[in-house]
């Protein structure tokens, strides 16, 4: 006799959402790291701050917040049983991940070549308030971009289920809880945007 | 599936959408003013109405049942008292 398959649509949603709520508590901590050295290192922080490719930080906040629509769109798509959009909104996510990353590339590149990077001669020998904000700066934005390495990961893995035929319009918890993430890393980037490009 | 669920129309998404780049221009414009103290918390007001946006829409949020909503504003909550009391005792040391 087979058993009937057990769906728990509401219970895996939680999950997911549960498990957002810790990774806004691990970004939390770091936002909070930046906030008290921004109460003792003002001047340095502002100095510090002048120093980030502000252009680099704004295109990646358009692709970003783009990628997020399409994913939001595709949950939309599945829902109306339109496989083929939803495969072409998630491979417009996975390319704006994409190109995200890869400005990020160009970014480090230039600041690793001007020699900002933890622990660098230059930083070493600076003030203590740049060096911390650098390193915050990579700590930070580097934990992002692994979450944002991971979402397009499990995106990519999504559609790949959705192509098979495995999610489908009466079935797509898998693909709502992979939007949720990914929204999440837009949110977290949301607020790393200002604090570290345009606050000082 | 028993469940009823609501489907977000693409149009709304991309108002939402618009509503979002809008705010990131917002953002940018409001930090090359010279109004010291005042960008600090003019960006996180603006940052926190865009991650409103993407959750109340993008994260399907308005239209989901009172559990997730009262979690989120229990989580929330508790992240503004991690914050605000690491700086009762920053600030008045």
């Amino acid at each position: 006799m087979s058993q009937p398959q057990h769906k728990d649509y509401a219970g895996a949603k939680l999950g997911m959402w549960l498990f957002l709520f810790t990774e806004l508590f691990l970004f939390g901590g770091l936002f909070l790291l930046y906030a008290t050295y921004l109460a003792r290192y003002p001047q340095d922080f502002a100095r510090a701050g002048k120093g980030m490719h502000i252009v680099f930080g704004t295109i990646n906040t358009v692709i970003l917040i783009t990628s997020s629509l399409t994913a939001a769109m595709a949950v939309t798509a599945i829902q109306r049983n339109d496989r083929r959009r939803v495969l072409y909104l998630l491979g417009g996510t996975i390319l704006c991940a994409a190109i995200f990353l890869f400005n990020k590339y160009l970014e480090w590149s230039s600041e690793i070549g001007r020699g900002i990077y933890p622990n660098s001669p230059r930083l070493a020998a600076g003030p203590p308030g740049e060096s911390v904000f650098f390193s915050l700066y990579y700590l930070t934005v580097g934990l992002h971009g692994l979450h944002v390495l991971v979402g397009a990961t499990l995106l990519s893995v999504v559609a790949w289920r959705v192509k098979k035929g495995i999610i489908h319009a009466g079935d797509y918890v898998l693909l709502e809880n992979g939007s949720l993430y990914w929204h999440l890393v837009d949110i977290i980037w949301i607020f790393i945007f200002p604090l570290y490009y345009l606050l000082l | 599936m028993s469940e009823q669920h609501h489907i977000i129309s693409y149009g709304k998404l991309i108002s939402v959408w618009l509503g979002l780049l809008f705010l990131t221009a917002l953002t940018v414009w409001v930090s090359r003013l010279d109004i010291g103290v005042g960008h600090v918390w003019g960006s996180l007001a603006i940052a926190s109405v865009k991650a409103g946006l993407v959750i109340t829409f993008f994260m399907h949020m308005r239209y989901e049942g009172r559990l997730l909503r009262w979690l989120l504003f229990f989580a929330l909550a508790v992240l503004a008292i991690f914050i605000g009391f690491t700086f009762f005792d920053v600030l008045y040391r």
